[in-house]
C-alpha cells in the first residue's frame, strides 16, 4: 500500500483543458486581446467530454481551451506586438498631455505594426486549404467594401476591401469559372469553381446599411483583418496562376479605348483607375502575352471497364462545363439603369457576352444603346417608351435562371412587364423523396431537350412516378390541361368538371392480377412489420429515429404540394380572355382563383 | 493705360512731392483728404489747427476749429436741403469730382490729377505714373562667395565657445539614445504587401495542433424559400405567419420570412444582413467545434434477415371459428387430448363444452362461481377438466362411450386408505343431479384458485392459490390417490402461475419476477430463472423440455433456453399491451401468445436436437380478430393438439379458431 496518495485533478482530462480566463491570465492579455488574437490564430473552444471532472467537480458553466492551444499562443511573436502597441499608445498619450511635438511625431514615425502573413502561412499550410476556407473572407469583404467611409471601420480597410473584391471579380470573370448564381431576398449568392474547390459567396443588395446597434464592430474588423490578408495572397496567387499582372492591369488595348473615350474629370487617376477595374468590362493586362487560352483537352488514357465509363462521364461532364463557359458568348447585352450593374455585368461576362451601359451610370461603358448590334436588353421597369425592334427586353431574372439551367432559356417569359416565373435556388439537389417543385421538373425537361409541347406527355410520366401520392399533385400538374378542357367545354355545356376518383377493390372481392400485385405487396409488407418485432432494443431506437425523421420530411413534402397557396395561381400561363365571366367562375368553384 | 484713362486731359504732368504719394498710401482710398486744388499740402491741415480729433465735437458750434492765426474757422453758411443737394447733383457738372471736406466743412472740387489719381489707386496700381515697378533687381548678396566680409565688425566671443545649453541638450539625446529610449526611424518596408505566400509550401509541414484541427462548416447554402420570387407553396399562409412570429428565434425553423417580390427592382436590403455575418462570426471564434460521425444507415440494413414465414408454413393464418355462446369474458380455453373437443370457462359463472369442427356448443355446465381456469387432462385415455372456484373434476360425457366409462370407472375405482390423513383439500365424491351434469370429484380449498395445471401423465394435477402471506399457495393433487400436498414450507412470493415439466420431473413456479424450477424427486431448487420483467402473467414450457417462455404485464416476452443460462435467450417486445397467454405446439415449431391489444401473435420456434445450435425464433404471423372489452383483448390462447391451429379466447365473450 505503499506510494503516495493520489491528488484529485492533476492528471487527465483536468490538466488537458483550462478556463478562459486562465488562459488569459496565463498570455498576460486583456479579454480584446485574447479575443484578437484567438480570431487570427483560429483557436476555438472546446467542449470537454466529462465537464464536470474538467471542472474540477463544479458544474458551472465555462469555456474550455485545449491547454495544448493556450501554449502554442504563448510562442506567438504577434503578442508581443500587442504590448508594443500598448506601450505606444500609452507614450503618445504622454507626450500629448506634455505637448512634445517632437515627441509625438518621432513615437508616430515608430508606431509599431504587426504582420499576419506568418499566421495565414501557419493556419493554411498549403495553397488549397486557404482556398477551400475563403467562403466567409469573401462574404465579409464584400459586406465590408459596401460600407459607407464614414465611423464604422477605418477607410482604409473598406478601400482595400474594395480592392480585393474587384480583383476576385476580375479573375472569376477571367477564369470564367462562375458556376451558378441565386437572387435571395438577403442578397446575391454566387458560386465559383476554383482550382477544383466550390466556393460561395453572398453579396448584399446596394443599399446604405442600417448599422445594428447590437453587434460589436470591433470583432468583425478582426476578422477583416485577417481576411484582406489572407484574400489578398491568394488573389496574389490566383492572378499568378493566369499569368496575369498583380495589381491587376487594364488591357494596354482596353485602357486606351476607354481613355479616348472618358477624357472627363471623372476622378483621381488612382480612382478612377480601380473604378475602371471594377467595371469589369476590359480585360485584364497578362504577364505573358499569349494569342488565346489553349484548349485544355483531357488526355485519354487507355482504361477498360468501370473506369471507361467513367472516364466517358468525366468527358462529357467537361463538355457541359465547356459549353456553359460559353453561354452567352456571341450576345450583346446593354444594360439599362435600374438592374444592378455591377452584378449583371460580373454574371454576362463571365458567361462570355458583352455588356456595356449608360455612360452617365459607370465609367466602362463600351457602347451606346443606339447601337444596332445589342441583342439583349435587361430592363427592370413595366414598360419602355422607345424599343428597338431587333432586340429582346428581359428582366433581370433571366440571365441567372440561364446561368443555372446552364442554357439559354426561352426569353417569352421574361418579356418586359410580364409575370416572372418563380426563381428557384440552385443550390438545392433533391433526393428521392423530396419535394420537387413543377417548375424544376419543366426545367429538367427542357434540359434533357423536350419542347414544352411535349409537356403533357411529360406529366403522365411524372403522374407514374408518383402514382403513390393522392391526385392532389396530379391535379397540379395537368392543372393547365384540365384548364384547356375547361376551355373547351365552355362553349358546349358550361358544366363544372366534376372528378370522379376510382374507389379501392377490396383485394378478396376480385382475383384479378392487379389484386394479385396488391396481395403480394401486402404480404412484403406484413413479412417487413415481422421483421421490425424481432430488431434489437437499439437498432429497433435507430430504426425509429430514422423512420420519424423520414416520415417529417415526406410530411412536409405533401404540405408544400398541397399547400393552400398552392394552387399555384402563378403557374398558368394564359392570359385571362377579356371577356371570360364563366372561366373566372369555373376557377373560383374550384379553388383556384 | 494712363493715357486712356486721362482721355487726353493731363497733357501738362505735375510731379508731386514724396509726401503725397506716401500718405495716400497709408491711408485707404476712400479716406483721402484733399483740400485745395491748387496748393500742395504737406502732412495734416495746415489751415485748421484742431488736430486730429472728430469733428463731430464742433457739431453745435458755428466755428469749426482755428486756424494758424487763432482766429475761429466759420462753417461756411450751409443751407442746402435736400432738394437743393438733388439739383446741385442734377446739374452741376462737376459733382461728381467734389468732395466735402469735414476740417474745414467745405466742398472742394478735385483737379484732373488728382482724380487720376484716384482711378490709378483704385486699379491697385501705383500712385506715381513715372514708377517703374520691373526695374531690375540689384543683388545686394550673392551665391557667389566673396572674399571680404560684409561688415568689419569682429566675431564674438561666445561663437568660439561650444554652447551650454546645446551641450546639455545633445547630451540629453545621447542618454536617451543610449538607454534605448528614443530608437532611429524605422527603415521603410521594402517587401510587397502581398506576394506569394505559398511558394514553398509543404503540406506536410503541419502543425501539432492543427492535427486535431476542425475545420468550420460552411454557411448552409440556400433553398428555394429564400428566393425573392420563390414558387408560391414556399410562401407561409397567414396562420403560418402568425406562427413563426410568435416563435422564439431560436425555435423558429426558417430564420426569415419568405418574400414574393415581383420584380427584382423591388426587393428591399436585408435588414438583418450584418447581424447574420456577425453571428457567424462569432460562431467562427466562440463555438467549441465537434466531428460528428454520422452513420448514414439504410434502415432495410437495420431490419434483420430472416426466413420468410411462407417458407415456415404451416401455421394460423384466418380466423375460421367463432364459438360463440358466452355471456361474459372467456378467461381460459384448453383442448382435448385428440382434438376433437374444446372446453371453455367464463365469468358467467358457466363451463362450456363445443366440439371443434362445428363450433357446437355440446354441454354447458353451470359451476356456481366465475371459472378462472380450466384444463383438460392429457391422458387420452380418461377425458377429465379441471374446473376452478373450487377446484371439480368434471365428466363431461362427450364423445366415445369407452373412454366416458373408463373415465368413471377411473374415480370410483378408489379405495381409501387405511389411516386417514389430515390433508389440505377436501375430497368429495359428487352424487346426484350433480353426477348426471358430469361433476366426479370437488376438492374444496381454502383459498380462491386461479390456476390448475395438468402433469402429462394425467394423475396428477397442481392448483395455485396465489397468497403473499402463507407458504400455502402451491397444491399437487394425485387424483388416483386423492392425495394432496404441498411441496413448498417456504413462501418465496407471489406464485402466479405453476407448471409441470413434459418427461421429467421437474415443477415450474413463476412467481413476479422470477420462474424456479424445482426437482420434484430430489425435492430442491434446481434453477431460477431471471425473466427481467416486472410481472409474469403467464408460462408455458416447451414439449420438449429444455425451453420456455413467459409472458408478462409489461408487454414481453421471454424466451428461455435452460440449457443455455438463467437469462433470457431472447426477449420479445412485439405486443403492444400486457401479454395475457403464451402456449407452445405439441408437435410443430410454433408458439403464441394472446394480449391485450388484442392479437394473437404466431412465431415460428423451432429448436434443434443439435446442442450448438440456438433455436430460431420468427414471428410469422399477427392474427387479429378479438375486439377489446374493457381494457382487455386475448386472455388464453391454446394451441390444437394435433393440427396446426390455435384457439383463443377474448374479453368480447367469444372463442375464436384460426388455421
Amino acid at each position: 500500500m505503499g506510494g503516495l496518495q493520489k491528488k484529485k485533478y492533476e492528471r487527465g482530462s483536468a490538466t488537458n483543458y483550462i478556463t478562459r480566463n486562465k488562459a488569459r491570465k496565463k498570455l498576460q492579455l486583456s479579454l480584446a486581446d485574447f479575443r484578437r488574437l484567438c480570431i487570427l490564430k483560429g483557436i476555438y473552444p472546446h467542449e470537454p467530454k466529462h465537464k464536470k471532472k474538467v471542472n474540477k467537480g463544479s458544474t458551472a458553466p465555462r469555456t474550455f481551451y485545449l491547454f495544448k492551444d493556450i501554449r502554442f499562443l504563448l510562442h506567438e511573436p504577434i503578442v508581443r506586438k500587442f504590448r508594443e502597441y500598448k506601450v505606444f499608445v500609452r507614450k503618445l498619450r504622454k507626450a500629448y498631455g506634455k505637448a512634445e511635438w517632437t515627441g509625438v511625431e518621432r513615437l508616430r514615425d515608430n508606431k509599431p505594426g504587426y504582420k499576419l502573413d506568418h499566421i495565414i502561412k501557419e493556419r493554411y499550410p498549403t495553397f488549397i486549404d486557404a482556398l477551400r476556407d475563403i467562403d466567409d473572407a469573401l462574404s465579409m469583404c464584400f459586406l465590408f467594401s459596401t460600407f459607407a467611409r464614414t465611423g464604422k471601420c477605418h477607410v482604409q480597410t473598406i478601400t482595400l476591401c474594395r480592392r480585393l473584391t474587384v480583383e476576385w471579380m476580375n479573375y472569376v470573370v477571367t477564369s470564367r469559372s462562375l458556376r451558378k448564381v441565386f437572387l435571395s431576398i438577403k442578397g446575391i449568392y454566387y458560386q465559383a469553381e476554383v482550382l477544383g474547390q466550390l466556393i460561395t459567396w453572398l453579396v448584399p443588395y446596394q443599399f446604405a446599411h442600417d448599422h445594428p446597434t447590437d453587434v460589436d464592430y470591433r470583432v468583425m474588423a478582426t476578422f477583416t483583418e485577417m481576411y484582406t490578408t489572407l484574400f489578398g495572397f491568394i488573389n496574389f496567387r490566383l492572378y499568378q496562376t493566369l499569368n496575369l499582372v498583380y495589381p491587376p492591369k487594364l488591357d494596354s488595348k482596353a485602357e486606351s479605348e476607354l481613355k479616348a473615350e472618358h477624357e472627363e474629370d471623372y476622378a483621381m487617376d488612382s480612382e478612377s483607375y480601380l473604378e475602371k477595374l471594377s467595371a469589369l468590362s476590359a480585360s485584364l493586362a497578362r504577364v505573358v502575352a499569349t494569342a488565346e487560352e489553349e484548349e485544355n483537352q483531357l488526355d485519354l488514357f487507355p482504361t477498360e471497364g468501370e473506369d471507361q465509363e467513367n472516364m466517358q462521364a468525366r468527358e462529357k461532364e467537361q463538355k457541359e462545363q465547356e459549353a456553359q463557359k460559353r453561354l452567352f458568348e456571341g450576345l450583346k447585352f446593354f444594360l439599362n439603369r435600374e438592374v444592378p450593374r455591377e452584378s449583371l455585368a460580373f454574371i454576362l461576362r463571365c458567361f462570355g457576352a458583352e455588356v456595356s451601359w449608360d455612360k452617365s451610370l459607370c465609367i466602362g461603358g463600351t457602347y451606346e444603346v443606339t447601337d444596332e448590334t445589342i441583342t439583349h436588353q435587361i430592363v427592370d421597369r413595366p414598360d419602355m417608351d422607345k424599343q428597338y425592334i431587333n432586340r429582346y427586353y428581359i428582366q433581370p431574372q433571366w440571365v441567372f435562371d440561364s446561368v443555372n439551367a446552364q442554357m439559354r432559356l426561352p426569353v417569352e417569359d421574361y418579356f418586359l412587364g410580364t409575370t416572372l416565373p418563380p426563381h428557384l435556388s440552385p443550390f438545392v439537389e433533391e433526393k428521392d423523396g423530396d419535394y420537387v417543385p413543377p417548375e424544376k421538373l419543366k426545367l429538367m425537361a427542357l434540359q434533357r431537350g423536350e419542347k414544352p409541347e411535349e409537356e403533357e406527355e411529360d406529366d403522365e410520366e411524372e403522374e407514374e412516378e408518383d402514382e403513390e401520392e393522392d391526385d392532389v399533385d396530379d391535379e397540379e400538374l395537368t392543372e393547365e390541361k384540365n384548364l384547356k378542357k375547361m376551355e373547351g367545354t365552355r362553349a358546349q355545356g358550361k358544366t363544372l368538371a366534376v372528378k370522379v376518383t376510382p374507389g379501392k377493390v377490396k383485394p378478396w372481392e376480385t382475383g384479378s392480377v392487379g389484386n394479385k400485385v396488391r396481395l403480394e405487396q401486402e404480404e412484403k409488407a406484413e413479412e417487413k412489420r415481422l421483421a421490425i418485432m424481432m430488431m434489437k432494443k437499439k437498432e429497433k431506437y435507430l430504426y425509429d429515429k430514422i423512420m420519424f425523421g423520414k416520415k417529417r420530411t415526406t410530411r412536409e413534402v405533401s404540405s408544400l404540394r398541397c399547400a393552400p397557396n398552392g394552387c399555384k395561381a402563378t403557374h398558368f400561363k394564359f392570359e385571362w380572355p377579356s371577356q371570360s365571366p364563366d372561366l373566372n367562375l369555373i376557377l373560383r368553384c374550384c379553388g383556384r382563383t | 493705360m494712363e493715357e486712356k484713362d486721362d482721355e487726353g486731359e493731363s497733357v501738362c504732368r505735375l510731379v508731386q512731392p514724396e509726401g503725397l504719394f506716401m500718405r495716400v498710401k497709408k491711408n485707404s482710398i476712400p479716406r483721402v483728404q484733399i483740400s485745395t486744388p491748387y496748393s500742395t499740402r504737406p502732412e495734416g491741415d495746415i489751415r485748421n489747427t484742431v488736430g486730429n480729433i472728430p469733428m463731430e465735437w464742433y457739431q453745435d458750434y458755428p466755428h469749426i476749429g482755428y486756424n494758424l492765426d487763432g482766429k475761429k474757422i466759420f462753417k461756411p453758411i450751409r443751407n442746402k436741403d435736400e432738394l437743393d443737394e438733388f439739383l446741385d447733383k442734377m446739374e452741376n457738372p462737376d459733382y461728381w469730382r467734389t468732395v466735402h471736406d469735414k476740417t474745414t466743412a467745405s466742398d472742394i472740387r478735385l483737379s484732373d490729377e488728382q482724380v487720376d489719381l484716384v482711378h490709378r489707386l483704385q486699379k491697385g496700381q501705383f500712385g506715381d505714373v513715372n514708377f517703374n515697378e520691373y526695374e531690375p533687381s540689384v543683388d545686394f548678396f550673392t551665391n557667389e562667395v566673396m572674399i571680404h566680409p560684409v561688415t568689419n565688425r569682429p566675431q564674438d566671443k561666445r561663437s568660439f565657445i561650444p554652447s551650454l545649453i546645446e551641450k546639455e541638450k545633445v547630451s540629453k539625446l545621447v542618454h536617451a539614445i543610449k538607454m534605448g529610449w528614443i530608437k532611429p526611424r524605422k527603415p521603410k518596408e521594402t517587401t510587397p504587401q502581398y506576394y506569394d505566400l505559398w511558394a514553398k509550401e509543404d503540406p506536410n509541414a503541419i502543425l501539432g495542433r492543427h492535427k486535431m484541427h476542425v475545420p468550420a462548416p460552411k454557411m448552409r447554402l440556400p433553398g428555394h424559400e429564400e428566393s425573392y420570387n420563390p414558387p408560391p407553396e414556399y410562401l407561409l399562409t397567414e396562420e403560418e405567419r402568425m406562427a413563426w412570429e410568435q416563435q422564439d428565434a431560436e425555435d423558429r425553423k426558417l430564420p426569415f420570412l419568405p418574400q414574393k417580390h415581383s420584380c427584382l427592382r423591388a426587393v428591399p436590403a436585408f435588414s438583418r444582413f450584418i447581424h447574420e455575418r456577425f453571428e457567424r462570426c462569432l460562431d467562427l471564434y466562440l463555438c467549441p467545434r465537434q466531428r460528428k460521425m454520422r452513420v448514414n444507415v439504410n434502415p432495410e440494413d437495420l431490419i434483420p434477415k430472416l426466413p420468410k414465414p411462407k417458407d415456415l408454413q404451416p401455421f394460423p393464418t384466418t380466423m375460421s371459428l367463432v364459438y360463440i355462446g358466452h355471456s361474459s369474458l372467456v378467461r381460459s380455453i384448453s383442448a382435448s387430448p385428440t382434438g376433437q373437443w374444446l372446453v371453455s370457462g367464463s365469468d358467467d359463472c358457466t363451463v362450456r363444452f363445443w366440439e371443434v369442427n362445428t363450433g357446437r356448443c355440446m354441454k354447458t355446465l353451470e359451476v356456481g362461481g366465475a371459472v378462472k381456469s380450466v384444463a383438460w387432462n392429457p391422458n387420452p385415455a380418461v377425458c377429465l377438466v379441471a374446473v376452478e372456484s373450487t377446484v371439480l373434476l368434471l365428466n363431461p360425457g362427450l364423445g366415445d362411450r369407452l373412454v366416458v366409462s373408463s373415465t368413471d370407472q377411473l374415480i370410483t375405482s378408489y379405495e381409501p386408505p387405511e389411516e386417514d390423513k389430515e390433508q389440505a383439500v377436501t375430497w368429495a365424491l359428487s352424487e346426484g343431479p350433480e353426477h348426471d351434469n358430469g361433476h366426479r370429484l370437488t376438492l374444496t380449498h381454502p383459498k380462491a384458485v386461479k390456476q390448475v395445471v395438468w402433469h402429462g401423465k394425467g394423475d396428477y394435477l397442481a392448483s395455485v392459490m396465489p397468497d403473499n402471506s402463507s407458504n400455502l399457495q402451491v397444491l399437487i393433487h394425485q387424483v388416483s390417490k386423492r392425495r394432496t400436498q404441498n411441496p413448498f414450507r417456504k413462501n418465496k412470493g407471489l406464485v402466479q402461475c405453476v407448471s409441470f415439466h413434459p418427461l421429467r420431473p421437474y415443477f415450474f413456479v413463476a412467481t413476479q419476477r422470477y420462474v424456479r424450477v424445482y426437482n420434484l424427486i430430489k425435492q430442491e431448487l434446481t434453477k431460477k430463472l431471471m425473466t427481467n420483467c416486472k410481472w409474469i402473467s403467464s408460462m408455458a414450457i416447451h414439449p420438449g423440455g429444455d425451453n420456455l417462455i413467459c409472458g408478462s404485464y409489461d408487454c414481453r416476452l421471454a424466451w428461455f433456453d435452460l440449457d443455455l443460462s438463467t437469462k433470457p435467450y431472447k426477449m420479445l417486445r412485439h405486443h403492444k399491451k400486457a401479454l395475457r397467454g403464451v402456449a407452445y405446439h405439441k408437435h410443430y415449431p410454433l408458439f403464441a401468445s394472446g394480449a391485450d391489444d388484442g392479437s394473437v401473435i404466431i412465431c415460428h420456434g423451432m429448436v434443434y436436437n443439435d446442442l450448438l445450435q440456438n433455436p430460431l425464433i420468427v414471428p410469422v404471423k399477427v392474427l387479429k380478430g378479438h375486439q377489446i372489452t374493457h381494457d382487455l383483448g386475448v386472455l388464453d390462447v391454446t394451441f390444437h393438439p394435433t393440427q396446426p391451429w390455435v384457439f383463443s379466447s377474448g374479453a368480447d365473450a367469444t372463442i375464436r379458431l384460426f388455421t
